[in-house]
């Protein structure tokens, strides 16, 4: 059992969790991911980890509530607990200095960047986040990552707080403002939002990494559910990524495997609202 | 009784659940014996002076002295005997693949029916487990720390025997659940997860501290468990879990598995009740399924396809049957559960619809050539012979490799090219105090290879630990 200490919501339907995890805690690097079940019997599902405590034995995980298990994380309070956690999982970022790296944050594509933003600032890095959210309640982690960050633009789809516009739209500005000199781009977010993103930097043969989410049932490379394309070869995420270069990534593939399960993620999501809705009443 | 009334004793049926019945649920085929067919079935056995049924078992069971208790009508003791020898017995009596090992040196199979050594192996152990208390003495403690990497067969066994001996072991498991293969891979048709669960509280009961959630390599690595962990020896049983796909074209349409997801979806994550509502796995249920390969997996793969409602649900292999690495049993069971064999045939392409979902799977026909290094014909394709198969599920079950996760992350520790971590005679590696056996040792092998492995590592790690040879 990995007891929570700390669960607030950030945003509508996204949650901040910290867990105890000693063991993870200790071996946590930026881009590493977990796989957590909340209850037996339960879906196993992976979540990057945000922040990490190796003294305070814990990890912090944002969490978007967008089907069954995570809306059942979502529900848990701190005190309660959640059955597994293991981890750390996947290989971590590879942090190098680029002279001027521009992170992109999408949704709770923003806590993936944090500890990344942290990481590449420490080796030397101009650090630039661009971070995106529908409206100004949906803007996460913008204090968090001016810490680390020299300059951070958060976007709102519908002008409400800073940039008017996509993500892709400040990034493009900033490409194209030779003075910024940017040496990488690094992105986390929706697979709509990081094929965006990959189109975007193309023209400017930016090196650029995307963190892909595909499904994944083990991740410790065990059943090949998680393979993805790249440059015309089968990784399989969970080991070899979950980072690659973007450029190199069948996009359209990753979006169609993601369906594979929609018709019985329905399922699963109105039977756990029936049975709530029975509890309740 | 003489020889003679012995040798008139026909071999005794395993009673099966009926096979239109069990093609449609996940319940246990093979029923055990009752008491009476157990004792005739043991008296079957003609108590060679020179037994030679023992020589197939890498445990080195003795078998007269087991059968021949059961013959007796005395359980306990037939239980003693298979207990020493062999701590898995209700396991390996369901999945040993006897015809190749001690059934195969059975004088009764050179002109008939050797005895149901396995089956009486079940019946013993489903006894045992039923009616007796597990009674322990825990031995002094020797003060030494073990750790064993992976909960399949090789790291059971290995942390039974060393925990025997007094030393304090802890296995590390990657999956939320202990038992390897056990539970992840074999299906609760032919092996039921509370059999596995039964033997793994038993050792828990003997002091074996079982952490799951762990991945040697990710969470810890090797040289931390010895240096900064406080272990002084390690045994690394973590299997050959790596699924190997074909390399056609079509692999990654939704609706094609590597048999280790699909098998691990439906069996340790249950995503056969996921329509029952009882779990939250979902798994794709196909009217049509094709699985390709000839060994255990393939037939474990293809008949939890059927389970899941295929019609036809089928099965291509390359060889032809004389050449399939199965289990007789299995072949068997399938066939009579309705799985269609297409053998001598090799699927080339996977064929997808415009949703991006499989819709058939490209064939070719084979026919054996020359023989190859295994000694097998090889088989070659006949030109012109493509033909499609319609389906919605495509399962590839051709065999898995090492997984690189813990060899990577262990500075000095010697493999072969196929990944295969070297070991000793003694089954120490390149580092020393670092033990290893089962899968990844051997590739793909068997329960009763890898426990044969656990339980010799735990000697050489006991003369280890106490004398540092
Ligand atoms: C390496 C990795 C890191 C991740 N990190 C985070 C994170 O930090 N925070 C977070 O909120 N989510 C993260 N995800 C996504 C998260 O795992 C999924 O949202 C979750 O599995 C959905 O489960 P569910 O039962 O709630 O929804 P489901 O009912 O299973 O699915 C609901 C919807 O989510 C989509 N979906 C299903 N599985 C995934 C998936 N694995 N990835 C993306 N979409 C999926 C489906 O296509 C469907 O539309 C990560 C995924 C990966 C692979
Ligand atoms: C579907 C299927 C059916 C089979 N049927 C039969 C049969 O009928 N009869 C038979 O004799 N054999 C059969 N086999 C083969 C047999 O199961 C294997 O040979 C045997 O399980 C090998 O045992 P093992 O202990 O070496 O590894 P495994 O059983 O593979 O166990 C390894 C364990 O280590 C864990 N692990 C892996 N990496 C790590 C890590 N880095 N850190 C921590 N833990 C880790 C894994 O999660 C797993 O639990 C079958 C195999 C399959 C896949
Ligand atoms: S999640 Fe199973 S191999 Fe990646």
């Amino acid at each position: 059992m990995f007891p929570i200490r700390k669960a607030v919501w950030l945003a509508p339907k996204v949650r901040l969790i910290e867990v105890e995890a000693q063991r993870v805690a200790k071996h946590h690097q930026p881009g590493h991911f977990v796989i957590i079940r909340v209850r037996d019997p339960g879906e196993r599902i992976p979540l990057t980890m945000a922040t990490s405590d190796a003294q305070a034995g814990t990890i912090t995980l944002v969490v978007q509530v967008v089907g069954a298990t995570t809306e059942m994380l979502c529900d848990l309070e701190a005190g309660e607990s959640i059955l597994n956690v293991v981890g750390p999982l996947g290989k971590p970022t590879e942090i190098e200095d680029f002279g001027h790296a521009v992170l992109v944050g999408g949704g709770v594509g923003t806590a993936v960047i944090y500890p990344q933003a942290e990481a590449l600032k420490k080796v030397g890095n101009t650090v630039s986040a661009i971070i995106g959210g529908r409206t100004k309640e949906y803007v996460i982690f913008e204090k968090e990552l001016a810490e680390h960050c020299d300059v951070v633009h958060p976007c709102t789809d519908d002008g409400s707080y800073g940039y008017n516009g996509f993500v892709t739209g400040k990034l493009q500005e900033l490409l194209e403002d030779e003075s910024q000199k940017i040496g990488a781009v690094i992105t986390a977010g929706p697979v709509p939002m990081m094929r965006a993103i990959a189109k975007v930097t193309k023209p400017f043969n930016v090196r650029t990494i995307v963190s892909l989410n595909p499904i994944m049932v083990d991740g410790t490379g065990m059943c090949g559910g998680c393979r993805v394309s790249v440059g015309g070869e089968t990784k399989f995420a969970c080991v070899d990524g979950p980072e690659f270069e973007a450029q190199d990534v069948d996009f359209d593939e990753l979006v169609d495997r993601l369906a594979t399960y929609q018709t019985q993620e329905k399922i699963a999501w109105d039977r756990l609202h029936k049975c709530q809705d029975c509890s309740k009443s | 009784m003489k020889p003679a009334e012995r040798m008139k004793i026909d071999r005794q049926p395993m009673t099966e659940q009926d096979a239109s019945a069990r093609a449609k649920n996940f319940r246990e085929v093979n029923q055990g014996y009752a008491d009476e067919a157990a004792t005739q079935e043991a008296l079957r056995c003609l108590k060679c002076k020179d037994a030679k049924c023992v020589n197939g078992c890498p445990v080195g069971i003795d078998i007269a002295g087991f059968v021949g208790a059961v013959a007796d009508g005395d359980l306990n003791k037939a239980a003693n005997i298979l207990l020493a020898a062999n701590v898995l017995p209700g396991i390996t009596g369901r999945v040993c693949p006897q015809e190749t090992q001690c059934e195969q040196y059975c004088v009764r199979g050179k002109k008939g029916v050797s005895v149901g050594i396995g089956y009486l192996e079940r019946f013993v152990a489903d006894w045992a487990r039923e009616n007796r208390e597990d009674l322990f003495e825990p031995p002094p403690p020797t003060g030494k720390k073990v750790a064993v990497v992976g909960s399949g067969p090789a790291g059971l066994t290995c942390a039974g025997e060393l925990s025997k001996m007094g030393h304090a072991v802890t296995i590390f498991e990657a999956l939320h659940k202990a038992g390897g293969v056990l539970v992840y891979g074999i299906p609760e048709f032919r092996l039921p997860n509370h059999i596995v669960e039964a033997e793994v509280d038993g050792l828990r009961r003997r002091g074996v501290d079982i952490v799951t959630d762990v991945v040697i390599g990710q969470t810890y690595t090797i040289p931390e468990l010895l240096e900064e962990e406080g272990f002084h020896a390690v045994f690394v049983g973590n299997g050959a879990g790596l699924p190997v796909f074909q390399g056609i074209p079509g692999e990654n349409l939704k609706g094609v598995y590597s048999a280790n997801e699909f098998l691990t979806r439906v069996n340790l994550m249950g995503g056969y009740m996921f329509d029952a509502g009882e779990t939250d796995t979902p798994i794709i249920r196909a009217s049509q399924a094709v699985v390709v390969g000839g060994g255990n997996t393939a037939m474990d793969s293809v008949r939890t396809a059927k389970r899941l409602g295929a019609n036809p649900a089928t099965l291509i292999y390359r060889r032809s049957r004389e050449e399939m690495p199965a289990r007789v049993e299995e072949i068997k069971h399938a066939e009579e559960e309705g799985v269609i064999f297409r053998l001598l045939n090799n699927p080339i392409e996977i064929l997808g619809d415009d949703k991006g979902w499989v819709r058939a799977v490209r064939c070719i026909k084979m026919e054996l050539g020359e023989p190859d290094d295994s000694g097998r014909r090889r088989p070659v394709p006949v030109e012109g012979s493509e033909f499609e198969l319609p389906c919605q599920v495509f399962i590839e079950a051709i065999g898995t490799g090492a997984n690189p996760l813990l060899t990577q992350t262990t500075p000095g520790l010697e493999v072969n090219r196929w990944g295969n971590i070297i070991v000793d005679e003694n089954n120490m590696t390149s580092i020393p105090g670092v033990f290893a056996g089962g899968d990844i040792v051997r590739g793909g092998a068997t329960v009763i290879l890898a426990m044969g492995d656990g339980k010799g590592s735990s000697v050489a790690m006991h003369e280890y630990l106490m004398n540092g040879k």
